[in-house]
């Protein structure tokens, strides 16, 4: 085999792509994964040659190629064993640098690359997963992440990240999330812990079965394979990034990334953990990243000349973002909210009108995302002199008793805890007295949220893939169960005195050791083990009980904490 | 180097509607994106393009999906090789089968050893493979050398050329420059040239040809299966 190969390779030129037809058909189906190092590297050295021989073969010599980004079925299966990592080290490295090799011969064939990267992806939407598709999927996208950082990453780095995207999206969207969800409209309040009943009483039964009763769990998406799938490429996402912090590309990987979500996920409302690859990012580097991010959020919310929908997409996501980050410093939280009140304010001051949701759809959600990021982080800031004083230096007040009257417009359950917060830090007292009878939503919000509902869009909630989010994001999240409201001062004064408060709230600087602070900040003296920390992640729920409406797609919801914040 | 031109061209572009607000951005896209790639309008690969001052304003086309047919005028470089032409490129690779040389960084060339004059003979050196001239054993030709070759020919497809040797006023640039006496034909180096030579870089214009250019419609630019045409139509409609 060998020793034709070779022969070949020293023949390309007479190659004829008719007359050889079959001769070619043969030599582009072969299987790299099923030979030795020498006959592979006598088989890679004919691909080149063919590829830089005559135009005409680069696009099949290409597809051969990355066809061998896949493995047969049954060295699929050993991948994880030592016989399979051997025959992944000796196939994988060689492919590369052959296709390293065509694109210094022929330089357009990078361009063409790409695209048949993307043809070739073993899942393509619209298709079940099964487990030969999850395996093939996983290599296919260790290959893409190789392509995207290695030798010629300038020509086709770009687009294997954007492609990678789209498939995180793509899956994340085939993830039925009204299959998974029971969701309760008609008791609308403002929760992240749920307060079941049934484990009130230790319903060990419940727990068993390995669900809980009509309630959200990440028990329920792991027996869905689409999920497990996103699940092991976010993992694979997450952990290119950290390699690429190491190499210190990780500004250059982002800025892709910013790219690809703003074309893709910001206006992809059924989007619920695609997204979570710019919150990792952004917990890698909050100075550069966490601050491109939010910038580049805040300036197409203000930015007029964009469409109404990305506007409002990009507010809830910003909101989303600087509650939930834990490494985002209380100070870099009060600029970008300082800066969502102002606009808020000029909108007030250019808009004399009375409330209408429908008309002023960009400013209640805007509004919306000011209350949301304060039931978060209101706490954090009062205690901060400084930021207390630019806290009450904003025209909040002014902009809730404007006439566009946009408490009354708002989500009621966010509205509520937000006044009850605001009351409670002398921040704003309404005048007016609010019934919302544990409402989350009303009439009026659901007009100001529109088609997509995007009065209840919260973009990062809770991750619910669990390797996802237990190795990666979790140490980076803000839990409503562990924020610190101003009106549970008396009870946290205790705890603050024996510092077992399970403060879990950002109060990072950006200073070089992040990694430390982010994991310093853990759940006080009262760490739980992991599995505890499940069980009790398993009792916050993100949605309400019952059965579904139609319509909802996002499954937040947050109540006020029924029981004490400690464990 | 012969095969580039500079055509002054009279276009037609198509815009759509969404980007109505930047009319010079989306003008200098539709532009960018004929950049190399063979095109039958111009009879060769696009490489450059300066545009005079687009108008501000232009024509909306009726139908189902409404573009701005906006005239300008560009200056566009053009790179079509044709057979027996004179070209200079890069070797990245030599066998002793074949050459392999890249020529103005994107084309890539091919000349087999049926190609290459008797002269010259195929040896092996500190493991790399090069070409000596037998008759001048400082005429090398290996990996990193700049040559001259003649073209046999293109394809305009996959922008991959063939070439030859045999002509005697072809090899290596360096030692042809250096005992040549008399240039007849324009000559450009690109590429790792001396500075001195830098002066004659940009091309020397061979013919500078008018041209009553017009898009057609049919042509490739605003392909609705695009994916950012069909975006900006979404977006338009929704908006």
């Amino acid at each position: 085999m060998q020793t034709s190969t070779k022969a070949l390779s020293g023949a390309v030129a007479d190659i004829d792509d008719l007359h050889h037809e079959k001769l070619l058909k043969a030599i582009f189906n072969l299987s790299l994964w099923n030979f030795g190092p020498d006959v592979i590297d006598a088989l890679l050295e004919l691909i080149v040659s063919l590829a830089a021989s005559n135009g005409k073969h680069v696009d099949s010599c290409l597809d051969m190629l990355v066809s061998n980004f896949t493995p047969p079925n049954k060295v699929l299966d050993m991948l994880k064993q030592p016989r399979g990592l051997e025959k992944k080290e000796r196939v994988l490295p060689r492919v590369h640098a052959a296709l390293k090799n065509i694109s210094e011969l022929v330089p357009m064939a990078a361009s063409r690359l790409s695209s048949i990267v993307l043809e070739q992806m073993p899942w393509k939407s619209k298709r079940n997963v099964d487990q030969w598709s999850m395996k093939r999927q996983l290599i296919y996208v260790e290959n893409m992440f190789k392509l995207e950082s290695g030798a010629i990453r300038e020509f086709v780095g770009a687009n294997m990240l954007k492609d990678v995207m789209n498939v995180l999206r793509d899956l994340d969207v085939a993830i039925g999330w009204d299959d998974i969800l029971h969701d309760d409209s008609s008791k609308g309040v403002f929760m992240i812990e749920l307060e079941d009943e049934n484990y009130a009483d230790g319903d060990e039964d419940a727990d068993a079965d390995g669900k809980l009763p009509s309630t959200l769990s990440e028990k329920s998406l792991s027996k869905n394979l689409t999920a497990e799938l996103l699940d092991s490429l976010m993992v694979q996402t997450f952990e290119h990034l950290e390699s690429s912090v190491s190499n210190k590309r990780l500004s250059e990987v982002f800025d892709t990334l910013l790219s690809s979500f703003k074309d893709t996920v910001l206006n992809t409302y059924k989007s619920k953990f695609t997204q979570f690859v710019m919150f990792y990012a952004c917990a890698l580097d909050p100075e550069h990243c966490g601050t491109e991010f939010a910038s580049e959020l805040i300036d197409m919310f203000v930015g007029g000349h964009n469409p109404l929908t990305s506007r409002m997409s990009a507010v809830a996501y910003l909101a989303s973002f600087l509650a939930r980050g834990k490494f985002l410093p209380p100070a870099f939280v009060a600029s970008y909210l300082g800066r969502l009140v102002d606009w808020c304010w000029q909108y007030c001051v250019m808009h004399d009108g009375d409330m209408n949701p429908k008309l002023h759809q960009v400013f209640y959600s805007g509004c919306q995302a000011m209350m949301y990021i304060l039931c978060f982080r209101m706490r954090l800031m009062v205690e901060i002199p400084l930021l207390k004083s630019q806290l009450f230096c904003m025209p909040i007040d002014k902009i809730f008793k404007h006439k566009l009257d946009p408490l009354k417009v708002c989500l009621p359950s966010i509205v509520e805890e937000f006044l009850k917060q605001a009351k409670a830090a002398r921040l704003f007292t309404s005048s007016k007295t609010f019934v919302f009878e544990d409402l989350l939503v009303s009439n009026l919000s659901r007009d100001f949220g529109g088609l997509e509902r995007l009065d209840m869009f919260f973009p990062f909630d809770p991750c619910l893939l669990k390797n996802a989010d237990r190795s990666f994001i979790r140490p980076n999240y803000v839990y409503w169960k562990y924020v610190r409201t101003t009106y549970h001062e008396d009870i946290d004064d205790d705890d603050e005195e024996d510092g077992s408060d399970g403060e879990v709230e950002g109060a990072a600087e950006f200073d070089d050791d992040m990694e430390e602070v982010i994991i310093s900040r853990s759940y006080g003296d009262n760490d739980l083990e992991m599995d505890e920390f499940d069980y009790a992640m398993n009792k916050m729920s993100i949605t309400p009980r019952n059965n579904s409406s139609a319509g909802l797609r996002m499954p937040s919801r947050i109540r006020p904490s029924m029981s004490p914040e400690s464990l | 180097m012969e095969g580039l031109s500079v055509v002054q061209a009279n276009l037609k572009v198509y815009v759509d509607p969404s980007q109505s607000k930047n009319l010079s951005s989306a003008i200098f896209r539709e532009l960018s994106a004929l950049l190399f790639k063979y095109d039958d309008a111009f009879d060769g690969v696009l490489l450059a393009y300066n545009v005079h001052a687009p108008e501000n304003k232009g024509r909306i086309l009726p139908g189902v999906h409404p573009f701005i047919a906006v005239r300008l005028e560009a200056k566009l470089l053009v790179f079509s090789p044709k057979p027996d032409m004179l070209l200079e490129g890069k070797v990245v690779k030599v066998t002793e089968e074949s050459i392999h040389v890249i020529v103005l960084g994107f084309s890539s060339a091919i000349i087999t050893d049926e190609a290459i004059r008797n002269e010259f003979k195929y040896k092996t050196k500190h493991g790399q493979g090069l070409y000596v001239n037998r008759s001048n054993r400082r005429h090398l030709i290996k990996a990193g050398t700049m040559i001259r070759f003649v073209v046999k020919s293109m394809n305009e497809e996959t922008l991959h050329i063939y070439g030859s040797l045999m002509p005697a006023n072809t090899g290596s640039v360096k030692i042809l420059e250096k005992f040549s006496e008399h240039t007849n034909t324009e000559s450009v180096t690109i590429n790792s040239t001396p500075k001195k030579r830098r002066s004659k870089e940009k091309y020397e214009v061979a013919q500078i040809t008018e041209h009553g250019n017009h898009y057609d419609p049919s042509q490739n630019h605003y392909d609705p299966s695009q994916n950012h045409y069909d975006r900006e139509i979404k977006k338009s409609r929704r908006s």
